[in-house]
């Protein structure tokens, strides 16, 4: 299986209609113009197989020495957002550094995974973070209606177990959206358009990557 | 933002006329009867649904319409979207005075209460 990935902006949902007529729900990501930054071989000094992409411009001042002349060797304009993705040894030779990668890698039928930060709640109680039902708001409850309850025995197991579902930081963490489906590809404004939803708010980075378990392109 | 409302927007259904709140209309939905043998094609055929149109939510591509009837003493509420393909046409019968955009009242109305007092807009009488 070939490798394909692209960086891209979540820009939001819509939905559009299938053959059938039916809705479908769509994740609008913009993906690309991406640049090949960089091509790592398992030969090389690396010792293993990667492709480094990046994905918009970045101002100038906003680059430090050391990443600005990395890019004024290359002679590419320095960009914002670089991530490197594990390639086949035998599939370098398709990259080339310097070359643009756009929405039209995939094709609508594919199926890909999408990476991104979910959106970040902060520290929250364990109704938002993990569906507590939270306690009854009347008949005596006295300011406690939010709050976990026990969470263990006491003399057996005299302890925590470890993984309880408690209050903390929720969100803004990677997460990998699985097998989403490419509905539609508009070139001309590299979106393309995926069945369901994807990590992260409105124009938050994601990667979009072609999924391992489902891909059925060569 | 201005990328997104554009997407889906090119199934966007021109040929329909626009559906106001309170107007009472016909819709006719394609129905597709699935094949019973191998050899059949399955069959569309047109269904109709008329009722008062209770609300309209204006949402882009993602837009639809709810219409209201009452069916055998039942009250039936369907909700289209506004570009479906599956919608063949539409008839406005009339169009309604109502004073409120959610016509949710007429749920709670039976009968002689539940009617709508007709308008004639004003684009229709010069004609």
């Amino acid at each position: 299986m070939k490798v394909r990935a692209l960086l891209g902006r979540k820009i939001g949902m819509s939905q559009v209609f299938d053959a059938k007529g039916e809705v479908v729900p769509v994740s609008v990501v913009q993906a690309g113009p991406c640049v090949v930054l960089e091509k790592k071989s398992a030969k090389g000094k690396d010792g293993y197989s990667a492709v480094k992409i990046g994905f918009e411009k970045a101002r100038e001042k906003s680059v430090n020495k050391p990443d600005g002349g990395f890019y004024k060797k290359l002679d590419i304009a320095p960009l914002k957002h670089v991530r490197e993705i594990r390639v086949p040894e035998e599939q370098l030779a398709e990259f080339e550094v310097g070359a643009e990668l756009n929405a039209t890698l995939f094709e609508v039928g594919d199926v890909v995974n999408v990476v991104g930060n979910s959106r970040g709640r902060g520290f929250a109680g364990v109704i938002k973070r993990w569906g507590f039902a939270g306690k009854r708001m009347s008949h005596g409850t006295h300011q406690y209606t939010r709050h976990p309850g026990s969470v263990s025995a006491h003399s057996w197991p005299a302890r925590i177990f470890k993984g309880k579902k408690m209050p903390g930081q929720f969100g803004n963490v990677r997460k990998t959206q699985e097998s989403l489906t490419v509905i539609q590809v508009i070139p001309e404004k590299n979106l393309l358009l995926l069945k369901g939803p994807v990590p992260g708010g409105r124009n938050s980075v994601v990667l979009v990557k072609t999924s391992p378990k489902k891909w059925k392109r060569g | 933002m201005d990328v997104l409302k554009e997407v889906g927007m090119e199934s966007r259904r021109q040929d329909l006329p626009e559906i106001r709140y309170g107007d009472t209309v016909r819709v006719f939905v394609k129905i597709v009867e699935e094949a019973i043998s191998k050899k059949d094609k399955p069959r569309v055929r047109p269904q109709m649904f008329e009722g008062t149109v209770i609300r309209r939510k204006n949402a882009g591509a993602a837009s639809t319409f709810t219409v209201r009837k009452v069916s055998y003493g039942v009250g039936v509420e369907r909700v289209f979207p506004l570009f479906s393909p599956r919608i063949e046409k539409i008839e406005i019968v009339k169009h309604n005075k109502v004073r409120r955009a959610r016509l949710y009242y007429l749920r709670t109305l039976r009968g002689k209460a539940a009617r709508l007092r007709e308008v004639r807009i004003d684009s229709e009488q010069a004609e």
